[in-house]
């Protein structure tokens, strides 16, 4: 069943071990059928709740807040979980499976309560899930290519993000009205997910039994893995201490895609008339150049990837700040997409260099609640500053702290890949 | 990971079998039910559009499942209960003044597209308006020289700010006052520029420059109070959202939260004089912006529950508190009245 799918793309590369193995590429093929699913829902629920449940736009807006704030909260509840019972797999099952339950309560829920639960819970399944998925990618991988491993996975899930919203509209154009037809084929789309998840995914074992491990590549942490439980002391590690704390100070100056988008919409008609469509100039860059950012990440480096991968950012913030042109909007989602394929996955596939294998995923979950708690501070003072300033000055106050914060981040990180690329 | 590899292949065939087989069956199934739904629905009986025409009337969006749904019709006002007469122009909100028709459609496609379109009384093409996003409140001044959109802008789950209304103002054949939101907020006194500002649902006054509407920050809506001329809104009254005025210019009906979970309101009329507000006698929780029947009568759209959702009727109630709702219009939503 280990699959070792050839990356058609290694002809030319002389270090790469050109591998990425069979259990990545079905936890992407899972990521990708279960945004498919989330994705179809969301890009029509505003229309649902306003349009058919006869709701304002007001109720939507609260809605959508739920949606945003209970995944961060479970996230570290998924990654103790994975690194407690050592069975990841089976937390991901639970995450994606809760999900899956949500999308079908969608289809007899009626009314503001009913859906609010419904997006809840989809919300807790997704916080559950992320943790330990991420810790399957990396014991599926081999340590030299974990950047790409995790490119391909945040690719694959891009795509069903593209594909959702698009799928969702075609079905309503082909059966007008039909929101419930999407809610079925989004269910359905949600149980093959699990159900690729649960039947071809191996349980592998970060602590376990070595013969488990069989799929992924062996790698340097491999040996000595029996020890039968994980201490959470192992996290308190000087080098994760590092990546965290540069992770953080680059997290307060990352602002919400949210403010973006806005940003843009208010200098711009283009924007505003498409407003619906920002994110697909932005997922489109991110699908396209996850894969290829990994690669670079493992060559040279993935925390110089990751600080890089800020400079993108700079130069959408640079852009959103500028005067509206068609280019510059274009520019800025396709900058905000490269930011995202040059952090999201390195992000990971650093932490995971840096834990021991026995609370890979708890390592993982607080690295990702760090950016997320990071970012929810940087939106709260974002948000004062577009109020005293306006946009355009606060984006460039934004773009200015980056600069600066880069030096010492540079600094914090610059240790991480001598240790990790060896 | 015990049973062994084929097998559980076999196992996820028959659940893509099961899933795909599923999907199709029910999705053949909503298309074939949806078009013996088009073709069971009786015929609407309708009524000539020249008889009406130059009556006094209540021009409205028609929802009666079956012929002209979604269409624009319209009634007598001396006799709502009359043959509606449908006019052949889909809208998805409709406003109308004696000279102009507002109308906001939609284009359901692979990407929406929206469109905002004046129309002259014959409901022939004067100007198009710009817009984007999902209809929501449509008005004209009485004299048919300004007109106020408001559009819910969707966004997506990847835009945490993803609610976002546009409400714009233009004077017909004239000047574009833009997007509310860039107006003056003078609140308590004192000039605010809060960035979480929203600003939907206008009315406007006889004079052609005063206008009421709601404007919303911080959690908290407001009734405002406007000035095109001036490009200032100042706050009258909390909670309040999408205001009325009467025709007599004295009293605004509007929704309140009162406090309620998000999504259900109670309308309540405010004396513009005295400051005094009233709750209506309408005990449900209604989402529209309402229209004035007379100086003492209120009417709004309110759905149907259950498997009715895409029909909704008109009702009316008193805009003192008193007497109780009845229907006024079956298989109807956005009216305005012509007089």
């Amino acid at each position: 069943m280990y699959v070792t799918l050839r990356d058609a793309s290694t002809s030319g590369s002389r270090r790469s071990t050109g591998r990425v193995t069979g259990t990545v590429v079905l936890l992407g093929v899972v990521s990708m059928l279960t945004d498919i699913s989330s994705e179809s829902v969301s890009a029509v629920l505003p229309l649902y709740i306003t349009a058919v449940l006869g709701m304002s736009p007001l109720a939507y807006g609260f809605v959508d807040g739920i949606y945003n704030g209970v995944s961060a909260a479970v996230r570290m509840l998924g990654g103790w979980f994975a690194d407690r019972s050592d069975h990841p797999k089976c937390v991901a099952v639970a995450g994606y499976g809760l999900s899956a339950v949500s999308r079908f309560f969608l289809l007899v829920a009626s009314g503001f309560g009913a859906i609010s639960v419904v997006v809840t819970v989809d919300r807790l399944g997704k916080g559950l899930r992320t943790a330990p998925r991420d810790a399957l990618i990396s014991s599926a991988s081999d340590p030299a290519s974990l950047g790409r491993s995790f490119g391909v996975h945040r690719s694959l899930d891009t795509l069903g993000a593209l594909i959702g919203p698009l799928l969702a509209f075609a079905l309503l154009a082909a059966i007008p009205g039909a929101y419930r037809a999407v809610f079925v084929v989004s269910a359905a789309f949600a149980v093959l997910g699990v159900a690729v998840l649960l039947l071809l995914v191996p349980d592998l074992r970060p602590r376990g039994p070595r013969s488990t491990l069989a799929g992924g590549a062996p790698g340097a942490d491999d040996q000595s893995l029996t020890r039968s439980t994980p201490s959470w002391r192992l996290l308190l590690d000087r080098r994760l201490g590092r990546l965290l704390a540069a992770a953080a100070l680059l997290g307060v100056l990352t602002i919400g895609d949210g403010f973006l988008y806005l940003a843009l919409q208010r200098r711009d008609d283009l924007a505003t008339e498409y407003f619906p469509l920002l994110y697909v100039g932005t997922n489109f860059a991110y699908m396209a150049l996850a894969v290829p950012l990994g690669r670079l990440a493992d060559r040279y480096g993935r925390a110089a990837v990751f600080l890089t991968g800020h400079l993108a950012l700079l130069a959408a913030y640079g852009l959103a700040a500028g005067p509206g042109w068609a280019w510059s909007t274009m520019g800025c989602l396709l900058l905000l997409g490269t930011f995202y394929a040059a952090t999201d996955g390195v992000l990971a596939a650093l932490t995971v260099r840096l834990v021991d294998p026995g609370v890979r995923a708890s390592g993982i979950a607080t690295a990702q609640t760090v950016v997320a708690a990071a970012r929810f501070v940087s939106s709260l003072v974002f948000g004062l500053l577009w109020v005293q300033v306006g946009a355009a000055t606060a984006l460039w106050v934004v773009c200015v702290g980056l600069i600066v914060a880069m030096v010492p981040s540079a600094l914090l990180l610059r240790p991480l890949d001598g240790e990790t690329t060896a | 990971m015990t049973s062994p590899l084929g097998r559980r292949v076999l196992a996820l065939v028959a659940v893509v079998v099961v899933c795909v087989a599923g999907t199709g069956l029910y999705l053949w199934h909503a298309r074939a039910e949806q078009e013996a739904a088009v073709d069971a629905a009786p015929p609407v009986p309708t009524a000539s559009a020249t008889l009406i025409h130059d009556l006094p009337r209540i021009v409205f969006r028609s929802t009666l499942l079956g012929t002209g749904y979604g269409e624009v019709a319209m009634v007598p006002l001396s006799d709502p209960s009359a043959d509606r007469a449908l006019t052949g122009t889909a809208c998805e909100r409709v406003y109308a003044v004696a000279s102009r028709v507002l109308c906001l459609a939609a284009d359901r496609g692979f990407v929406t597209t929206y469109s905002a379109t004046v129309l002259d009384a014959d409901l022939s093409k004067v100007q198009d308006l710009p817009l984007s996003g999902m209809a929501s409140r449509a008005r004209l001044s009485d004299d048919g020289a300004l007109a106020a959109t408001t559009t819910f802008i969707s966004g997506h789950s990847y835009a945490s700010a993803s609610f976002v209304t546009q409400t714009l103002v233009t004077r017909l054949g004239g000047e574009a006052y833009g997007n509310l939101e860039e107006f003056t907020i003078v609140h308590d006194g004192t000039t605010v520029k809060p960035v979480d500002r929203n600003v939907w649902g206008v009315t406007f006054a006889s004079d052609d420059d005063t206008f009421y509407a709601t404007a919303a920050w911080g959690g908290k809506t407001w009734l405002v109070r406007g000035s095109l001329s001036q490009r200032r809104l100042t706050t009258l009254h909390e909670d309040a959202e999408c205001p009325s005025l009467s025709p007599d210019g004295r009293t605004v009906v509007y929704k309140k939260r009162l406090g309620r979970p998000a999504g259900q309101w109670r309308l309540a009329a405010y004396d513009l004089s005295s400051g005094k507000e009233t709750l209506l006698a309408e005990q449900r929780s209604i989402d529209d912006q309402v229209t004035w029947l007379d100086d003492a009568t209120v009417i709004y759209g309110l759905g149907r529950s259950g498997s009715e959702s895409a029909v909704s009727d008109v009702w009316a109630v008193p805009a003192d508190g008193t007497g109780s709702p009845r229907v006024l219009l079956k298989g109807a939503w956005s009216p305005a009245v012509v007089r």
